[in-house]
């Protein structure tokens, strides 16, 4: 059931980029998510699907920083020590957030100050790390909003002015400004309707492949996860019932359960 | 050691001496201590009720009550006037509660309690400004969560303050905050100076004289001891700048100091005069004439020395 993946045969970075060791997060008596353990390396994209309330955004927020697990041991790569995340002060934390780590909420409202004009909200991570000049910080988040195929001429709109999926863009480019070694995403195309997906996950391939970021893509849906992701876990009820290479879980599914969930998957 | 303790009971006030009470003076001094020992960080106060409305000075009077002594001579200003309303009636509570002296002359104040400027005479060792805040949190329009503002302040994360200014030259080609602009204390603390006009802030850098700030609704007290370096937040591309204004006082002609624009007709007349009372007064008796200061004297607006 759980694949091995060798990072020498990959011609990956050997020492994994997250450690992540028995996570487990209860509310009260119900188990949010459940003795999770996994190994992500540098430019690796792992996908988290299941069905909702499986405890994939649990374990998200548990992984990002955001919630402390009850149980297990978050440990990070970024430097040359390992960085168990939750022994470290909290200051320590929320740096490595603003630097190192990108978050991309499923609702870009959450992600975004919704008062401050696109550039802005790019910039604020360069002026979180020091950035002190407004030329170079307004450079930098023109070249971003390009990137993300926002015209430079909507630098000085607020993201009120944006639709759904250029706030989902926006958010992406306020995320990788501070070119951060890991992306979590959290539902990155929810709420949008087919096309703009399709645009979306077409600029995330090419950023993830550019930059080499690590990523972590939680899903419900099974083509962003194919598009996506390198490897794929599968969870239920707070466990993880199936992990390996995208391809092979998706086309030789061996539990149960993944089996029902890429029969379900509706084919037009 | 109150001086009315001196008094026979017959004409003893029913109040202690400087209003408040003993304990609440010394709760006060307490967070004054700290926040001269942690420049520009803010600390919580029990901010008692007093005799006027919250919002119109409360923190500034009980600075102001908490350190004031029988040797200690008083200046009020209110937007640098010292004839407003509030200033005269907050000089004349510390005359009945404090047996204070008072005075208008920047120079022979020990204690001045101001509400939007530090007074254009430069400020010297031993004196004390106290001022009168009503929005101690500089981040607070950016961070509504007074839990995250204090963490922000902690770890010292003032990107924010940043976005904000950015946004500024963004829209405006220049940061078009004019009051209350946010300056760093100590290379450490970001802190709101309280309303006075951006061209009050390099007064605040390295002065000889301690500053203290008191927000008496949101119960809060903060501090910049003598000689503490008081740095406007800026970019540097778009470097930290003052008002200016393109004539001089219409009354005493200083070109150097913070104007008030006054609408004198119904026809567009306006002119420009110091906001400082005292210190224009001052120039008019040195002789200085400003170009409407006839005009104004014949209509016995003030009084102009130099004349016969």
């Amino acid at each position: 059931m759980n694949m091995q993946v060798n990072p020498q045969e990959l011609g990956l970075d050997p020492a994994p980029l997250l450690s992540v060791a028995g996570v487990s997060r209860f509310y009260g008596e119900r188990i949010g998510c459940a003795d999770v353990s996994f190994d992500l390396w540098p430019g690796e994209v792992l996908g988290i699907v299941g069905e909702s309330g499986s405890g994939k955004s649990t374990l998200l927020r548990c992984l990002a920083g955001i919630d402390k697990p009850d149980e297990g041991q978050v440990l990070f790569r970024g430097g040359t020590e390992p960085l168990d995340i939750y022994s470290v002060a909290e200051q320590e934390r929320r740096r490595l957030m603003c630097t190192a780590w990108g978050i991309v909420h499923q609702n870009p409202r959450d992600g975004l100050r919704m008062d401050v004009s696109a550039g802005g909200n790019v910039g604020e991570r360069l002026m979180d790390n020091g950035a002190r000049h407004y030329g170079k910080i307004r450079e930098t988040a023109l070249d971003w909003l390009q990137r993300v195929e926002i015209a430079a001429g909507r630098i000085d709109d607020r993201p009120r002015q944006f639709s759904g999926g250029m706030q989902q863009r926006l958010q992406i480019a306020r995320v990788l400004v501070s070119e951060p070694k890991l992306v979590f995403m959290d539902e990155p195309t929810g709420g949008l309707d087919v096309s703009v997906q399709a645009r979306l996950l077409d600029l995330l391939r090419v950023l993830v492949r550019d930059l080499g970021l690590a990523a972590i893509i939680v899903t419900h849906d099974l083509a962003v996860a194919r598009l996506l992701t390198d490897r794929l876990m599968v969870m239920k009820d707070g466990r993880v019932v199936e992990q390996g290479l995208t391809d092979q879980v998706l086309d030789d599914p061996h539990h149960a359960y993944t089996q029902l969930l890429t029969s379900a998957v509706l084919t037009v | 050691m109150t001086v009315h303790q001196s008094i026979s009971d017959e004409t003893r006030p029913a109040y202690n001496y400087a209003y408040l009470d003993e304990q609440t003076k010394r709760m006060i001094r307490r967070a004054l201590l700290k926040a001269v020992a942690i420049p520009g960080y803010q600390v919580p106060f029990g901010s008692r009720e007093m005799p006027l409305a919250r919002g119109w000075g409360t923190g500034g009077i009980q600075v102001t009550a908490a350190i004031i002594g029988p040797d200690d001579t008083l200046k009020v200003i209110d937007q640098g006037a010292d004839d407003t309303t509030n200033a005269v009636s907050i000089r004349r509570f510390f005359e009945r509660t404090a047996d204070a002296r008072t005075t208008e002359a920047t120079d022979e104040a020990t204690i001045i309690q101001t509400r939007h400027r530090i007074p254009e005479a430069p400020l010297k060792a031993g004196q004390i400004m106290v001022y009168q805040v009503p929005q101690p949190e500089p981040l607070r329009k950016l961070e509504p969560h007074e839990a995250e503002t204090r963490k922000m302040h902690a770890w010292a994360e003032y990107g924010l303050m940043q976005v904000k200014l950015y946004e500024n030259i963004a829209r405006f080609g220049e940061v078009t905050t004019t009051y209350d602009y946010p300056v760093m204390v100590n290379g450490r603390y970001v802190m709101a100076p309280s309303p006075i006009p951006k061209f009050d802030n390099p007064k605040m850098q390295m002065s000889p004289a301690l500053q203290l700030f008191g927000a008496g609704r949101e119960k809060r007290i903060y501090a910049v001891p003598p000689h503490t370096s008081v740095r406007s937040l800026d970019f540097d591309d778009h470097p930290f700048r003052i008002q200016s204004w393109e004539q001089p006082c219409a009354l005493c002609g200083a070109a150097d100091s913070y104007l008030d624009e006054v609408v004198i007709d119904d026809q567009g007349g306006r002119m420009f005069v110091c906001s400082d009372s005292h210190h224009c007064e001052t120039r008019r008796a040195e002789g200085h004439r400003g170009a409407m200061l006839a005009d104004a004297s014949a209509l016995h607006l003030v009084e102009d020395e130099a004349k016969p």
